[in-house]
């Protein structure tokens, strides 16, 4: 095949779009990332997150292996985007996009007589989407060389991170829903290795063993409608199935193969949108996500920003025409996965923005907000509010991205400041210095040896014990994320602090000036319109979303407050700084380019009746709405102007501020003082938000442990060992039993008779055993092997003879 | 093509590793011994390559057939020929033998014994794919048995007696119904041509006896005890629940070759067994009507049901071991149960295409994909418990110990063997992109419509899949290094390296672009359901 041929026509350029971090990714597994061998205490390896291993040489990354690694994974991304800005050029060019797109196919696997077409599409949601989502990955890496600069096994990382935004591209140019599985599920690998990327932490393998799984709940499921979709339709592709209508119909009146009541569309539309329960962290499956954050932060922005939940929400807004087949929201009729949508994505978000309320580790209010943002979305497309869930969709992407990697400089910044403290002997003797350094790294070491299971044997006590030798010593532990043990950071982190404002207040819909609000007002403007024809759901939905937004303004005043303002409640938190250099260069760049889309991607999306700022951005109506609305088949309609949510989302987004601020900020807390929340919502209340309403205790008792304990009592000792194990050796004996009795009766009766053959055996058998010391076994087993070849080669020997020309 | 050194190519593929296993018996020096049997297979495995890829998709029937006959008397003859399946699975076993061999060089002791058995073994196998006749079926079909017993019992683990004794009789005991109902149906057609038995108009199928007895007997009853025979023999084989149970003792206690071409290989035999013989042979018995305790099945549901429990019960067995080796034999209680999903939904399809004359073409459409996906389950499933065992036993073979909770945080010191791990387990897994998704999508996609509350059902397992597997990685990998083995050197060896990349080379090829291999399986399944 003629490559630069083929590349040229811009519809297969697509194509490439994956390719460039995918070779990255190759490029550092295969070659770059090569090792060099450091002491196991060496202050090169050990840190918070790599406990020290006395006596023994580990591998780390070599010093040029690093280098080149973060280069390679650099360019990847940098072609993906550039790529991408040319496609999208491509695209936009077409006559209407839309209803034409650039496509490209190819046969991947034959099925029966015809055959399975896999490729790439580029309609409007795709170029959409390959406008944020290159552009937030390469922010994120660009902050991961800062962030990572200091971490052993940085290569691997910079791997990993490229297989993900690979698997992500992938999703995204995806002309099918097979290819978007691929990408789905790829990136479900990528997010599971990167938030064990400290592997050597329980707390880090345990949620990443956690994520995988209740994702992977939802993806049996999603596979299950893909399967579906695919046997009742013959087909995967985009096009094939939701831009074309009378599929749609015929899907819509089909009968569900079970769960008589649901028509066949309903209950694929059911499957797929559990998949993005999971991947998108709705409730119940929402509880990965929290945990999510033992990864290093750049690969939280990656997956609660650009990748992994936007994937979710994108394939919903892909598969949209299907979730609502025979129904329309927009004129009341809703279908059950329209309904489950509403619902899901309602209580998710409110529920979500509740526990968020009462953390106080700076990335977990972050990342209760990422679920509660994203229920906004879903019970958006519930009420087919379609071209709002793709803006606010877009508009997350971009401040969360960049409240993610600033709450990264935050913990960075307090991890050196703690460092700081230490090197320079605020409270401590010098020479403990060293000890003090590993302190959290040997805590942790000895905790997860601790906690290593049931199986209390060598392994644990040896490791625990090694820990102690080292001068364990747990009395003085330091959260670097703890915002308790912050504040005031915005005198020594000022670009942070600012930028961090920046996208908290787009997160909280400051009215007029952020992403946040435009998107989030589109939502519940699309709610309202629904009131006011008295369609149930949408009033559910503007209640619990208006309440919502009302407590995320309010949690993120909380968080700016406790984290910038007021004076430093610690040590740390009076050092803390991102230093000089490169690592403070690529940690803050990304930040002010993140900052600007935070405030200016709204703009794109502004209703045109709106006063002022619809005459000054959308004077040829809304140009978000025209540019995705012909991702549909049939356009979605737009909704007149209504001040009613406007007014709305001004007063919960200025009212959860003003909250935040009369509580965190006229007067901040000082070391050592309570949340002044606990007063206001009670002790009990409290506890529950900040323990997340137990739910993962719920889960524990309920599924996890019943799962162990019947995977190893009842599957393995009961019905493996137990009953059919225990029939067989039955079976056996029996047998056994009846050849002994056979043989006692025959040497009753023929005692007598042979005693001539006996007896030359035996004489036989001992000149055997004088010739072969005792290794009968061995030569046995050639005689019967030799035996069976000569039989076989003769047995065959007449077939073969007379083949033989 | 056709002829190596006077020989029949696919007759010297049966009989050129017996041969071989016969001149390694008189070669004493272990290293001569090693690198001849390597070159030998390594050879033996190109010319099966040679095979597959000079099979011809397009022409229907058997390919580089031969008949000529073989105890006349009998009706036996020397039938052999590929179609598509079996080109598939001589192509595996090309692939893999070799691989075991080179691994199998750890072995220290009678090593020229060892390499010769594995070499039998091979023979045993290639021989039941290639032949067309069932009185050769048997004969290789049991031919195999006898050297793995042999490898287990001699270079297996601390419990290899119970476990090898338990594999042969277990088996053997399985092949004496299968015996009886080759002979029963060879006695009573006259023949024992696989193909001519199994066209559906003119072969077993259409036997009626006289007056619909046989030797006084009714033809359904004659026909049902066949199938059972048949049906139990290929479900100790395959393992489909319940009769898995010696498979998890057989695989830990074997030697790494020996796990590697007993998971990779061996379990095929069965599955393979019901595509050839049992489906063409008893559509009547598998889609008819049958009774059970007052309820109205068939025994293609029935079979589906085994099907699922083995998908399920398998993966909760796995989940719940401590034992590396057994966990992952457990994987292949659970993944083989993809496989004979697909083969229920085929045996059903199939069945009531020929009791009906046709079925519509959703459902027929549904069988192709079904059968698709367990032909290719049955090569994925090779390659990754193969390369599962490799990685396994390499962890074995440096800490003695097979107990996962010795382990812990293997990453830190072996970084390239934990990613070739996890390599492995994901494919084991059924990550998209790697080989063992697509089929299992294809079987999911082909049974859904067929059984379709099973199929729900069997998500279960697949959940639990994750669950395993991801258990797996963390006892082994994650975790503090366990400085108990400070000493040890974990890393991945040359030798282990070069014999798991061309599995990972394949696996990954196989799931970007799986149509190499699917075309030739589908074009052949596709006949079978006369598209």
């Amino acid at each position: 095949m003629d490559l630069s041929a083929f590349f040229s026509n811009p519809n297969n350029l697509a194509w490439l779009i994956p390719i460039g971090p995918l070779l990255a990714f190759a490029t550092i597994t295969l070659i770059t990332n090569k090792a060099k061998m450091v002491p196991g205490t060496s202050s090169e390896y050990t840190d918070h997150n790599h406990p020290a291993y006395p006596g023994i040489d580990v591998p780390m990354v070599a010093n040029w292996s690093r280098a080149a690694s973060v280069i390679v994974g650099l360019v990847g991304i940098g072609a993906a985007w550039l790529i991408s800005l040319i496609v999208i050029g491509q695209a936009t060019g077409l006559h209407e996009l839309g209803h034409d797109i650039l496509a490209s196919s190819i046969t991947w696997m034959d099925t029966g007589a015809g055959g399975f077409s896999l490729g790439t599409m580029v309609d409007p949601l795709t170029a959409a989407m390959l406008f944020m989502v290159p552009l937030a990955c390469t922010m994120i890496f660009i902050y991961a060389v800062g962030y990572m600069a200091k971490d052993p096994r940085q290569a691997r990382f910079f791997s990993m991170i490229a297989l993900f935004a690979g698997a992500m591209l992938t999703l995204v140019v995806a002309d099918n829903l097979l290819l978007l599985f691929v990408g789905w599920e790829v990136m479900g690998l990528c997010s599971y290795l990167l938030i064990g990327f400290w592997f050597e932490k329980e707390s880090a393998y345990k949620a990443a063993v956690k994520a995988f799984i209740t994702t992977r709940i939802a993806d049996v499921i999603m596979l299950l409608g893909i399967a579906y979709l695919y046997a009742a339709t013959g087909t995967l592709s985009f096009r094939e199935i939701v831009y074309n209508t009378e599929v749609l119909e015929g899907l819509a009146a089909m009968p569900a193969i079970i769960l008589p009541g649901l028509s066949a569309a309903s209950l694929i539309a059911i499957f797929l949108i559990i998949g993005t329960v999971g991947k998108s962290a709705q409730f119940p499956l929402h509880v990965w996500l929290p945990d999510a954050m033992e990864g290093p932060t750049p690969v939280s922005a990656m997956i609660h920003a650009a990748a992994m939940v936007s994937a979710g929400i994108y394939m919903l807004i892909r598969m949209y025409p299907l979730l609502q087949a025979g129904g329309d929201a927009h004129h009341g009729v809703f279908t059950p996965p329209l309904l489950f949508m509403a619902i899901v994505g309602s209580i998710t978000a409110i529920f979500a923005a509740t526990i968020a309320v009462a953390q106080n580790d700076v990335k977990k209010v972050l990342a209760y907000s990422t679920i509660s943002q994203l229920g906004f979305m879903v019970a958006a497309l519930g009420i087919g509010a379609y071209v709002a869930a793709a803006f606010h969709l877009l508009t997350h992407a971009f401040f969360k991205a960049l409240l993610f990697m600033a709450s990264g400089a935050v913990i960075h910044g307090m991890e050196h400041g703690e460092h700081h403290v230490h090197a320079h002997g605020h409270g401590h003797d010098d020479e403990h210095d060293e000890v003090h350094v590993h302190t959290p790294a040997l805590t942790a070491h000895a905790e997860s040896a601790h906690h290593e299971g049931e199986h209390g044997d060598a392994h644990d006590t040896h490791n625990a014990h090694g820990a102690h030798d080292a001068g364990h010593d747990d009395a003085h532990h330091f959260d670097p994320q703890d915002m308790m043990n912050m504040g005031g950071l915005r005198r020594t982190m000022p670009v942070t602090f600012i930028t961090f404002l920046i996208g908290g207040l787009s997160l909280s819909g400051l009215p007029f000036i952020t992403a946040g609000f435009f998107s989030k007002d589109e939502i519940l403007a699309d709610a309202w319109y629904g009131i006011t024809h008295g369609y149930g759901p949408h009033a559910l939905v503007f209640i619990l979303l208006a309440l919502a937004a009302f407590l995320t303004a309010f949690y993120t005043m909380r968080q700016l407050g406790l984290t910038f303002w007021g004076e430093a409640r610690s040590e740390a938190a009076k050092h803390a700084n991102l230093g000089k250099g490169l690592v403070s260069f690529t940690m803050t760049l990304p930040l002010i380019v993140l900052a600007f889309f935070a405030v200016v991607a709204g703009y794109i999306g502004v209703h045109p009746d709106l006063p002022i700022f619809g005459a000054i951005f959308s004077p040829n109506g809304n140009p978000f709405h025209h540019f995705i609305g012909p991702t549909l088949a049939e356009e979605p309609g737009s909704i007149p102007f209504d001040w009613m949510p406007v007014l709305t989302s001004i007063a919960v987004g200025l009212g959860g501020l003003a909250c935040g601020y009369l509580l965190y900020w006229r007067k901040p807390l000082v070391a050592g003082q309570r949340d002044p929340l606990i007063g206001i919502l009670g002790e009990q209340m409290h506890t529950t938000l900040k323990n997340k309403y137990y739910i993962d205790a719920i889960y524990a008792a309920v599924f996890v442990r019943p799962a162990l304990w019947f995977s190893k009592n009842v599957a393995y000792e009961f019905i493996d060992k137990g009953i059919i194990d225990g029939f067989l050796h039955l079976l056996a004996r029996v047998f056994t039993w009846l050849g002994d009795f056979i043989k006692t009766l025959n040497m009753w009766l023929i005692d007598g008779v042979g005693d001539g053959i006996p007896e030359l055996i035996a004489r036989f058998g001992f000149w055997l055993r004088g010739i072969q010391s005792g290794r009968v076994q061995q030569y046995m087993l050639i005689i019967t092997f030799v035996l069976l070849v000569l039989i076989l080669i003769f047995a065959l020997s007449t077939g073969v003879m007379q083949a033989a020309p | 093509m056709n002829n190596i050194i006077g020989v029949d190519i696919l007759s010297f593929l049966i009989i050129s590793p017996a041969i071989l296993a016969a001149v390694l018996l008189f070669v004493p020096n272990k290293w001569v011994a090693r690198v001849v049997a390597l070159v030998g297979a390594t050879f033996i495995g190109g010319v099966s390559a040679a095979v597959f890829f000079a099979y011809n998709s397009t022409i229907p029937g058997y390919q580089l057939e031969l008949a000529v006959p073989w105890f006349e008397a009998l009706g036996a003859s020397w039938h052999i020929g590929i179609d598509g399946v079996s080109a598939t699975m001589v192509l595996l076993t090309g692939i893999l033998t070799p691989l075991a061999v080179l691994i199998s060089w750890e072995v220290e002791e009678r090593v020229n014994v060892h390499m010769a058995l594995i070499l039998f073994f091979e023979t045993g196998l290639m021989g039941t794919f290639i032949v067309l006749d069932m009185m050769l079926f048997f004969l290789f079909y049991e031919v195999s048995l006898v050297p793995m017993y042999f490898i287990i019992n001699q270079w297996g683990g601390p419990n290899r007696k119970y476990a090898s004794t338990k594999f042969f009789i277990y088996s053997l005991g399985g092949s004496l119904g299968m015996l009886l109902a080759i002979q029963l149906i060879g006695g009573s057609s006259g023949t024992f041509d696989i193909v001519a038995l199994s066209n559906p108009t003119t072969g077993w199928p259409a036997f009626t006896g006289e007056n619909g007895t046989f030797l006084g007997i009714p033809v359904e009853t004659v026909k049902t005890l066949a199938f059972i025979g048949f049906f139990v023999a290929f479900c100790i084989k395959v393992p489909v629940w319940p009769f898995h149970t010696w498979l998890p003792d057989a695989h830990s206690e074997a030697p790494t070759a020996g796990s590697m071409l007993l998971a990779g290989v061996m379990l095929k035999l069965g599955a393979y067994g019901f595509l050839r013989i049992v489906i063409p042979f008893f559509p009547d018995i598998w889609a008819n009507p049958i009774t059970i305790v007052g309820i109205e099945t068939t025994w293609a549901q029935l079979f589906a049901i085994l099907a699922l429990m083995g998908i399920v019960f398998g993966a909760f067995a796995a989940f719940g071991q401590t034992d590396i080796k057994r966990l992952v034999a457990y994987s292949s209680v659970n993944h083989m149960g993809f496989v004979a999903l697909g083969l229920a939904t085929a045996a059903l399809v199939y069945g009531e295409s020929v009791l009906k004359g046709s079925v519509d073409a959703q459902m027929n459409q549904s069988g192709i994909l079904a059968t698709n996906g367990a032909v290719l389950q049955m090569f994925n499933h090779g390659l990754s418990s193969a390369g599962m065992f490799l990685l396994a036993g390499a962890i074995y073979h440096k800490t003695h110990t097979r107990d996962m909770t010795q382990y812990g945080g293997f990453w830190v010191k072996a970084p390239i063997y934990g990613g070739v791990f996890i390599f492995m387990s994901m494919a084991s897994l059924g990550l998209p992109g790697l080989n063992g998704f697509v089929s299992e999508f294809l079987v999911v996609r082909g049974s859904w419509m067929v059984f379709t509350v099973i199929t729900a059902l069997a998500m279960i397992g697949l959940l639990f899949t994750g669950s395993y597997i991801l258990k797996g990685i963390r006892m082994v990998l994650h975790g503090p290094f366990n400085l108990h083995w400070k000493d040890y050197n974990l890393e991945i060896t040359p030798r282990e390296a070069i014999a798991i990349v061309p599995l990972m080379v394949l696996i990954l090829i196989t799931g970007l672009a799986p149509n190499w291999i699917l075309s030739v399986i589908n074009a052949t399944v596709t006949r079978i359901f006369g598209g």
